[in-house]
């Protein structure tokens, strides 16, 4: 047997890592941070959502921003799929329908960097007359 | 769907949406008999037996934002489009257990996909839920627990993406060594 890894390399990421978080201010609090939800019911996954999922993990600590990226299940926009859910901190939700790799990219960069809006937001807050 | 993969990461959506604590996904390739099983087994709320009776229906689903729900259906399609079989059972209060059998190889079973992303993923999307992924083929087995993962880790969490990185690989290798149908 080759060079398997095994839970031994994991302990070094783990010694690694644990290094690098004293540096870095660990939150606790989740409200604080950026999140996304990625819808993941069986619309979403046939329409490429993993992938999506994969693209905001990696990129988001590659540009260093702090996000909670987490699945949810169907959102009701099955015709707009993959869609996303982003919460920025203090602010309501938005939810983006027909992403790929390439619009999660212009999120990240327009919308969760600057606050910027980007084309392919669906509609989702919206008050009805009893609310008020 | 386009791979077995994505059939898993549905079914387990099922059982996370069941609020199920643990997950057990199970792959048994059987050369001999030419068969390709796929158990996942939860300990979600479960299902009356009127809803287990039904639930291979596509009009048939308890999420509220439409009415349709193809995952079990199109599972189901799957496997007997390969002269296989599927059954589903479930206790209220105990968990469920889905099996789709496909026939190794058949032409129509579907390839099995990203499995390693989709396990991380789950894993990681679900921090709480203690998932065990069990390979077995003609070679060996292989087992991945999210138990052990996060003792290992300690206080690291399983959603750094370095992990998540480091997880895919350490799955994919030891799958390799198992030569797993692809």
């Amino acid at each position: 047997m080759g060079q398997v890894k095994s839970l031994a390399d994991l302990r070094k990421i783990k010694e690694n890592l644990q290094g690098k978080m004293g540096l870095r201010e660990k939150s606790n609090n989740p409200e604080s941070l950026v999140q996304i939800r990625v819808a993941m019911a069986t619309c979403g996954i046939a329409s490429g959502a993993k992938q999506v999922m994969d693209f905001f993990i990696e990129e988001l600590d590659k540009r260093n921003i702090q996000a909670i990226v987490t699945q949810t299940g169907c959102m009701g926009y099955c015709f707009a799929e993959p869609t996303v859910e982003i919460t920025l901190p203090g602010q309501a939700s938005v939810v983006y329908g027909y992403v790929n790799t390439q619009k999660a990219d212009e999120i990240i960069e327009k919308y969760i960097k600057n606050g910027e809006l980007v084309e392919g937001i669906i509609p989702v807050n919206y008050e009805t007359i009893e609310k008020k | 769907m386009k791979d077995l993969s994505m059939h898993i990461m549905d079914i387990a959506q099922n059982s996370i949406s069941a609020k199920a604590t643990w997950i057990k996904i199970e792959i048994v390739e059987n050369m001999d008999e030419d068969n390709y099983a796929i158990i996942i087994e939860d300990n979600g709320f479960g299902m009356s037996p009127k809803l287990v009776a039904s639930v291979t229906d596509p009009y048939v689903t308890t999420r509220t934002t439409r009415k349709i729900g193809l995952g079990i259906p199109l599972l189901k399609q799957n496997a007997e489009r390969t002269e296989g079989n599927f059954s589903i059972s479930s206790e209220e209060g105990v968990g469920t257990k889905v099996i789709a059998n496909f026939t190794l190889n058949h032409p129509d079973r579907p390839p099995i996909g990203d499995i390693a992303g989709t396990i991380v993923l789950l894993s990681a999307a679900n921090p709480n839920v203690t998932i065990q992924y069990h390979h077995v083929t003609n070679t060996g087995e292989y087992t991945f627990d999210t138990a052990e993962i996060t003792k290992t880790l300690d206080d690291i969490s399983i959603t750094e993406p370095s992990v998540i990185r480091f997880l895919k690989e350490m799955i994919n290798e030891n799958l390799n060594e198992l030569k797993i149908s692809r």
